[in-house]
Order: structure tokens, then C-alpha cells, then sequence
């Protein structure tokens, strides 16, 4: 789970960085790239509960 | 050649910058007093030392390597729907050639080399009583040879996120003139990962009931640290707005009264905050909350109003001790010097705020798509590289250091030789 988390960051990035190039009005834009961040810290919830569970605390 | 021949850079503006390039390393050592003090009085020494061996390695780490990428007018670049994203600099290794740079260059290397070497000890704080300072100096090699020069380029440079106002109109491109991104996100996330591999410190989360508190043993070095930390800030901020976003010396009060308003509306925050909580102020929460304004300063200072960085300040301190506490109690992640909250969270709102708080259309995306760069990108890229640096160089000091204390274990002295040291009940 660890590094599946660590793999979805990078993708959220993505998602925002393909948002600037696909879109030019602003709101589809800014939607996306919250969007993005949202599947960063997603990535991140995963990764912090996967170390978690390494440790016992779950 | 006379390096003052072919100046964009005005005489008074190189001798200001010059002056607050010089006062600024007084953040870089409130930090280090910060994270001896919030350390135990039998790791003491090793946490100073480790300080100054951390930042020897990672300058001259970062002039042999890593200035080749951070700080060169020319990168390499590629093409992607008919835009160019210049992602690395193309410079001369190992500074060959620094004397012959123009003056704003050479000023820009020596705020890099600034930067790169606060970078280094943010982690070092939240490994602070079980690191060892061989692996420290590896991690801050790793981070100047390849992560800051990188992010340094995007940010500082002619890098992608500072040509994002004018490949697709966001602003005036991902602003940052502080360091919040390269400094304190990146730092702050480098001490996740860290603390994430080294572990909790023994004793810390016990099987059953509540976290163990294991308090600093030096609450005035904490303090006094702040203090320091703050004379090297407000000249960093100021000297970051004239080298990267070319302010003018006559907007420089306003970034120093900002940055003074962020610190000041932070501490207050936490310490009412605290004294709500708590019933009495916590001294190391409430240096944690100063040095998180600090931080937050130095996105914003140079965008914002002066009330608008007062708000942010107050914010910053509210934030700061709650994720303190997440951190600690919820998600059993051991940071004595509270790195992750500090650096990382208050670097990350900072953004944020100059995005809120800017003027210019699509800003506020800018600043998003900066952070999801060191958030998405670099923070698993660290991960891969610290995990595998565990690897081959262990991170954590085998049980008997952690027992009699990192002193004593790698330096073979204490910090206080005239003091007994008294066993820990974790040890019992």
C-alpha cells in the first residue's frame, strides 16, 4: 500500500500539469488542478496509514 | 574582467543585498539552536555538531554539483503542445567561471548556497536523538546534489514554473521568492521521510495508552533561537525579493514590517491556542508557531499587504500546534522538532496565501501547480532515493546509541559533562 500511495502522487501531479495544457478558461482549469492535489494528498493519506500499519498503530 | 562593467543590477542594490546575504545565515543558526534545544540534553552535541557537518557537506556538495543546475541563464528544455518547459540548468561544473559571472549572479549563487544549507538541517531536527550524522550528511548530499539544484532552477531560474505567466498565463508564474517551496516544503517533507525510515524514537508510542511526551531539554535555546531565526528572516525575505522577483529597495520596509506581522500573528495565535488547550502557554509549541509564521513569511512577505500577512501569521499558528498534534498522537509519526508542521505545513499555506492574497489572474493556480510539484513529484522521488540510501547506509543508531544517548555514542563526550543524566522511564 506504501508504495501504491507513493505511485498516486506523481499521477496527481500529472493531473495538473495536463490540466494547464488542456485548458484555457480558468475555472476548468483551477477545478482540475484541485483536482490533482486532491489525488496528491490521497497518495499521501494511503502512504501515512501504510506506515501506520507497519508500525502497529492501526 | 570588472564585474561591475555590464550591470542590470544597480551599485546600491548589490551592496544592499550583499549586507542582507551576510545577516541571513542568523536563520540558518536559530534553526539549528531550535533543534538542539527541542532534542535531549544527551544528544545535545551530536545535534550542533550534526548541524555543522550537515551544512559543510551540503555546500560543498551543492558547489561541485548541484550549482551546475540550480543557477544557469540556459537549460535544457523540451517541447509539448507547442510549449518549451525548461526543466534543468545547463552551467559550469564546480563553479568554474563564478568570478566571471555578473554580479546578480554571484549574489543568486550565494542565496542558493544560503538556502541549500537550511535545507539540510530541517530534517536533521526530526531525527533528532536516533540519526546518525554519517547518514544525516549523506541525505543532505542527496538533497543538494540533485533535489534543491532541480527545484531551484523551476523556481529561482527560467525554469518551468516561473515561465507558467507566460507560456499559459497564470500570473506572473509560481512566485517565491523566500524559498517556502525549495527551503521549507521541500525540507519539511525530506523530515516526513526521514522520520518515516529512522523510526520513532524507543519508548516513544507504547503498545497500549497515549504517546510518551519526551519535552526539549532546553526551552531558552528554543526561544533564543526564534529570536536569532528571526534577524536572518526578515534579511532573507528581503534580499529574496530584490534577487528573484527584482522588487525595488524602496518596497523593502513593507516585506520586513510583512514579515514581522507574520511571526508576531502566529505566536499570538498559538499561544492563546495553548493556553485555551492546555490552560497554561506551551513554550516549545509556541516557538514552533513563531518559526511557522516565519516560514510563511517567506511566500507571502513580499505579495502581500500587511494585514493580509498578519491573517496568514494567524493562521500559520493555529495550524501549526494542531498538526503537532496529528502528527504525534493520531498518526504515530515521532518529530522532536516538529519539522513536518512547521516546514512543510506552514511553507505549503504560505503559498497558498501569496496565491489568495495576489493580484494577478490565475496566480492562485500558479502557486497550486508549485506545490503539487514538490508534493507530487519530488516528495516520492526523496522517498526512493532515502529508502535506498537506507539501504546501504543505515539511518538509525543501533539501541545501545539511543540508551546512552547520541553524545556519548558518536562523539564519545557530552554536552554537559558536569550534569548527571538521569535514565529515562522508557528504559526501566
Amino acid at each position: 500500500m506504501k508504495y501504491a500511495g507513493l505511485l498516486v502522487m506523481p499521477a496527481g501531479f500529472f493531473l495538473c500539469v495536463t490540466a494547464i495544457v488542456l485548458f484555457s478558461s480558468p475555472v476548468p482549469r483551477t477545478i482540475f488542478v484541485i483536482s490533482g492535489l486532491i489525488v496528491e494528498l490521497i497518495g499521501l493519506g494511503v502512504t501515512i496509514r501504510a506506515h501506520m500499519a507497519h508500525r502497529g498503530g492501526i | 574582467m570588472d564585474p561591475y562593467s555590464a550591470l542590470p543590477f544597480p551599485e546600491t542594490a548589490f551592496a544592499l543585498t550583499l549586507v542582507l546575504l551576510l545577516l541571513a545565515p542568523l536563520a540558518v543558526a536559530g534553526l539549528a539552536l531550535i533543534n538542539t534545544g527541542l532534542g535531549r540534553a544527551r544528544s545535545a552535541a551530536q545535534s550542533l555538531l550534526g548541524s555543522l557537518v550537515l551544512i559543510a557537506v551540503a555546500i560543498i556538495i551543492f558547489a561541485l554539483i548541484g550549482s551546475t543546475f540550480a543557477y544557469p541563464p540556459v537549460g535544457y528544455l523540451f517541447e509539448i503542445a507547442g510549449v518549451h518547459w525548461n526543466w534543468i540548468g545547463q552551467g559550469h561544473f564546480a563553479l568554474s567561471g563564478f568570478s566571471s559571472e555578473t554580479v546578480d549572479t554571484q549574489l543568486g549563487l550565494l542565496f542558493e548556497f544560503l538556502a541549500v544549507a537550511m535545507l539540510a538541517i530541517i530534517p536533521w531536527g526530526s531525527g533528532a536523538d536516533r540519526w546518525r550524522i554519517s547518514a544525516g550528511a549523506a541525505v543532505a548530499a542527496i538533497l543538494a546534489a540533485i533535489l534543491f539544484p532541480v527545484l531551484a532552477y523551476w523556481v529561482w531560474g527560467t525554469g518551468w514554473l516561473t515561465q507558467l505567466g507566460i507560456n499559459f498565463g497564470l500570473g506572473e508564474g509560481f512566485v517565491d521568492a523566500g524559498g517556502a517551496s525549495l527551503i521549507h516544503v521541500l525540507g519539511g517533507l525530506s523530515a516526513l521521510v526521514v522520520a518515516w525510515l529512522v523510526g520513532p524514537r524507543k519508548g516513544k508510542f507504547p503498545r497500549e495508552g497515549l504517546s510518551t511526551a519526551m519535552p526539549g531539554h532546553n526551552a531558552s535555546y528554543v526561544l533564543f533561537g526564534c529570536l536569532l531565526a528571526l534577524v536572518g528572516w526578515l534579511a532573507w525575505n528581503m534580499a529574496g525579493a530584490v534577487l528573484w522577483l527584482n522588487a525595488d529597495p524602496t518596497t523593502l520596509t513593507v516585506i520586513a514590517v510583512n514579515t514581522l506581522l507574520c511571526a508576531a500573528g502566529a505566536i499570538a495565535a498559538t499561544f492563546t491556542l495553548t493556553r485555551i488547550r492546555f490552560g497554561k502557554p506551551d513554550a516549545s509549541l509556541c516557538a514552533n508557531g513563531w518559526l511557522s509564521g516565519l516560514v510563511t513569511s517567506s511566500a507571502c512577505a513580499s505579495v502581500a499587504k500587511p494585514a493580509e500577512a498578519l491573517i496568514a501569521g494567524i493562521v500559520a499558528g493555529i495550524i501549526t500546534p494542531l498538526l503537532v498534534e496529528l502528527l504525534e498522537l493520531a498518526l504515530s509519526i515521532d518529530d522532536p522538532s516538529g519539522g513536518i508542521s512547521v516546514h512543510a505545513a506552514g511553507g505549503i499555506w504560505g503559498l497558498i496565501a501569496a496565491g489568495i492574497f495576489a493580484t494577478q489572474p490565475g496566480q492562485f493556480v500558479a502557486q497550486l501547480i508549485g506545490i503539487a510539484a514538490v508534493l507530487g513529484l519530488f516528495l516520492p522521488i526523496m522517498y526512493g532515493l532515502f529508502w535506498l540510501l537506507n539501504r546501504v547506509l543505515p539511518f538509525r543508531a543501533e539501541a545501545d546509541g539511543e540508551r546512552i544517548g547520541m553524545d556519548l555514542h558518536e562523539l564519545g563526550g557530552n554536552a554537559y559533562p558536569e550534569f548527571v543524566l538521569h535514565r529515562d522511564d522508557s528504559y526501566r
